[in-house]
């Protein structure tokens, strides 16, 4: 396997050679070569404007796949309710469905899910396999990758999706890996390819400064794990009235899977979990993030940032700096080394915006920056932007909130 | 008497903070850009060798092992500044565009060469990958638990851990057997810099290279070939951004902004 150019329609532009990222490609005499560095990763190949460069040797099998059908999304339960991103994924993975022309399934697997989980018929799905057993009480990664693997065995789905929560990037990958298949992690767009039938997974890499699109080769399911709040969720038939609660109006819809208690032993015995301070600290899970940084000064201020948050029913964001710093918890932490974040509406208070800071939040759909310095990197991502004094700006900000009264 | 072997699992990355995107061509500038080892995996490293000085210094040894083009060496040798006591490099031109899958192929394979080993760290993802895969992949190939998001390691001993990890909104402590692997989060531990006498160890010490041959592996299942994902198309976003400054006195431009947030229905 090699990476091959075409001598005779190189024109040694060196194009290539500026996008390589691993210092790959060398022009020699004119004419491109590529060292011992290069990953493979197609950067250049998607650059050049020759169609001079292609990926040669690489063998492909003919595999027949036509025994896989249809799309799979893992309802993930926190607790005894459904992760949000399921039935994002629900709303997503009925347009791949229906370009396909096969039939939409889910499977669920927690404890005492099986009220909540009938929400997921809202937005549309034709089956739902159900485990339901006290020994997934916790979140074991192990049992739950051999219940899922049960079920994807079974069933053979052609694709098979998951959110990209903390809990599916650690355990989706094991399924994965059990399955022998490909795995695509924190996609942020699906596509049908019409052609080929195959789903194309883009997601972004660098800390989002690139997008990579990604097929499964050679196995099946084609499995993604989703980013998640990417994918909006769109309740369908909202008409079933009194029996959408209730679980005989599904029906046949619902399949129980029986597993074997006995075989379902983990290796992992979990001792215990903390909250912390009964605060509720997903961040993700809100629809406004106000966030402060190393503008702040101090800890002591962020009980301004928490009032402001409040007022809005939203939560505290940070940024790295004011975590190194200890002003605010680790959990808080929104960016690269932190939570990658998609609130409708994100503040900025008193954050430069580093790189790192902006790859975990530049998908918000509505980004207002507070910052005093007028050439701080947020601007560049902000849709609204107060160049000002946080110390003046948000007190006055949550005193109109509080009062009602226009300051002007 | 049998010592304990952690290996750490690295990887040598393009520095991302350097990345400009080119605005006439919407293409990536790559100059000036530095090689560096992927900064999540200095927490790996230190934490490694944070277990070691738990035990007396003979009971335990640290391997860091990185696949990658032979200028991974430099990393590999960075580790070593920091406290590692020995380091492999897998470098084979087949090992190249491997996906996760292939690259935990590769690894688990290094890994049994090895032998023995009780304890893998990795950082919880790569700078330019991004995945996080890799860790939990590596662990269902050696067939032995994996914790991700690992943020404290409480208790160990030879034969099992206590470990405390990180999830979106609480920390969960497990207790497991060892051998396990684990992948950590910054909030674990700060990274040492390197002492004199590791710079000077790391100067002269012999990496050994292992390649395909080396581990038995078949060309087909490492690099690409061996990859059941592959890229096919590498673009950069198209970013349509457009920003309404707010201006005038503090007074304005908290009126202003209020009114935004009510036409975004916010409040």
């Amino acid at each position: 396997m090699e990476i091959k150019i075409d001598e005779k329609t190189c024109t040694g532009c060196s194009l290539c050679k500026k996008v390589c990222l691993y210092d790959a490609v060398e022009i020699v005499k004119g004419k491109v070569v590529i060292n011992e560095n290069c990953v493979f990763c197609g950067a250049c190949i998607e650059v050049c404007k020759f169609g001079s460069i292609e990926i040669a040797g690489l063998k492909e099998e003919e595999k027949n796949f036509s025994d896989y059908r249809g799309v799979c999304i893992y309802l993930e339960a926190n607790g005894e309710t459904i992760a949000d991103v399921g039935f994002e994924l629900i709303s997503e993975g009925r347009k791949l469905a229906r370009q396909l022309g096969v039939e939409l399934s889910a499977v669920a697997v927690g404890s005492g899910i099986e009220k909540s989980v009938l929400e997921a018929f809202q937005y549309g799905l034709d089956k739902l396999y159900l485990i339901d057993s006290p020994v997934f009480s916790d979140n074991l990664d192990d049992i739950f990758a051999k219940a899922l693997v049960q079920v994807i065995t079974r069933y053979k789905p052609e694709i098979f999706l998951a959110g990209a929560t903390w809990f599916g990037r650690t355990l989706i990958p094991k399924v994965a890996a059990i399955l022998k298949t490909g795995l695509t992690a924190d996609c942020t767009g699906l596509e049908i390819d019409k052609e080929k039938k195959i789903l194309l997974q883009t997601r972004p890499t660098f800390g989002g400064n690139i997008l990579a699109t990604i097929i499964t080769r050679n196995a099946r399911p084609q499995m993604a794990t989703i980013r998640p709040h990417v994918m909006e969720k769109k309740k369908i038939g909202e008409g079933k009235g009194d029996y959408k609660d209730r679980i005989e109006y599904y029906g046949d819809k619902i399949e129980y899977i029986k597993i074997d208690e006995s075989k379902f032993k983990s290796k992992y015995k979990l001792i215990s979990t903390e909250k912390e301070l009964n605060e509720n600290i997903n961040i993700t899970d809100y629809d406004v993030i106000v966030s402060g940084g190393r503008g702040l000064g101090g800890s002591e201020k962020f009980s301004m940032i928490k009032k402001l948050a409040d007022l809005l029913g939203g939560v505290v964001g940070a940024s790295r700096a004011a975590v190194d710093s200890g002003w605010i918890s680790y959990p808080h932490q929104v960016g690269q080394t932190g939570k990658t974040v998609n609130p409708k509406m994100y503040i900025a208070c008193g954050i430069s915006g580093a790189i790192q800071h902006l790859a975990g939040m530049q998908t918000s759909d509505i980004i207002i920056a507070i910052n005093k310095d007028p050439s701080a990197p947020i601007f560049k991502v902000a849709n609204y932007g107060i160049v000002g004094d946080i110390f003046e700006v948000v007190p006055m900000l949550i005193k109109r909130l509080r009062d009602g009264k226009p300051l002007v | 008497m049998i010592r304990i072997k952690i290996v750490v699992c690295i990887k040598q990355v393009p520095g991302t903070t350097e990345i400009k995107i080119d605005p006439q061509t919407n293409t990536l500038i790559r100059e000036g850009i530095e090689n560096i080892i992927n900064p999540f995996d200095a927490y790996a490293i230190e934490e490694g060798v944070r277990i070691r000085e738990r035990f007396s210094p003979e009971e335990v040894e640290v391997i860091a092992l990185t696949m990658g083009p032979p200028q991974s060496k430099e990393i590999l040798k960075e580790a070593i500044s920091v406290g590692v006591d020995s380091a492999i490099l897998l470098s084979d031109r087949a090992f190249a565009g491997a996906d996760t899958w292939a690259t935990s192929t590769t690894l688990a394979k290094a890994i049994n060469k090895i032998g023995d080993c009780r304890l893998i760290i990795l950082g919880k993802q790569t700078l330019d990958g991004d995945t996080g895969q890799v860790g939990p992949e590596l662990a269902q190939r050696l067939d032995i638990p994996f914790i991700g998001y690992a943020s404290s390691i409480l208790e160990i001993d030879k034969n099992k851990m206590k470990v405390k990890r990180l999830m979106e909104d609480r920390y969960e402590t497990f207790e497991i057997n060892l051998p396990a692997a684990i992948s950590v989060v910054k909030d674990i531990n700060t990274p040492r810099v390197p002492s004199l006498r590791g710079k000077i160890k790391a100067k002269s010490v012999e990496i050994p290279v292992w390649d395909a041959k080396q581990l038995e592996a078949d060309e087909n299942e490492v690099g690409l070939a061996g990859s059941y994902t592959q890229v096919v198309k590498i673009f950069t976003p198209k970013i349509k951004h457009e920003i309404k400054m707010i201006e005038g006195s503090p007074e304005e431009q908290v009126e202003q902004l209020h009114k935004v947030l009510k036409e975004l229905n916010v409040v």
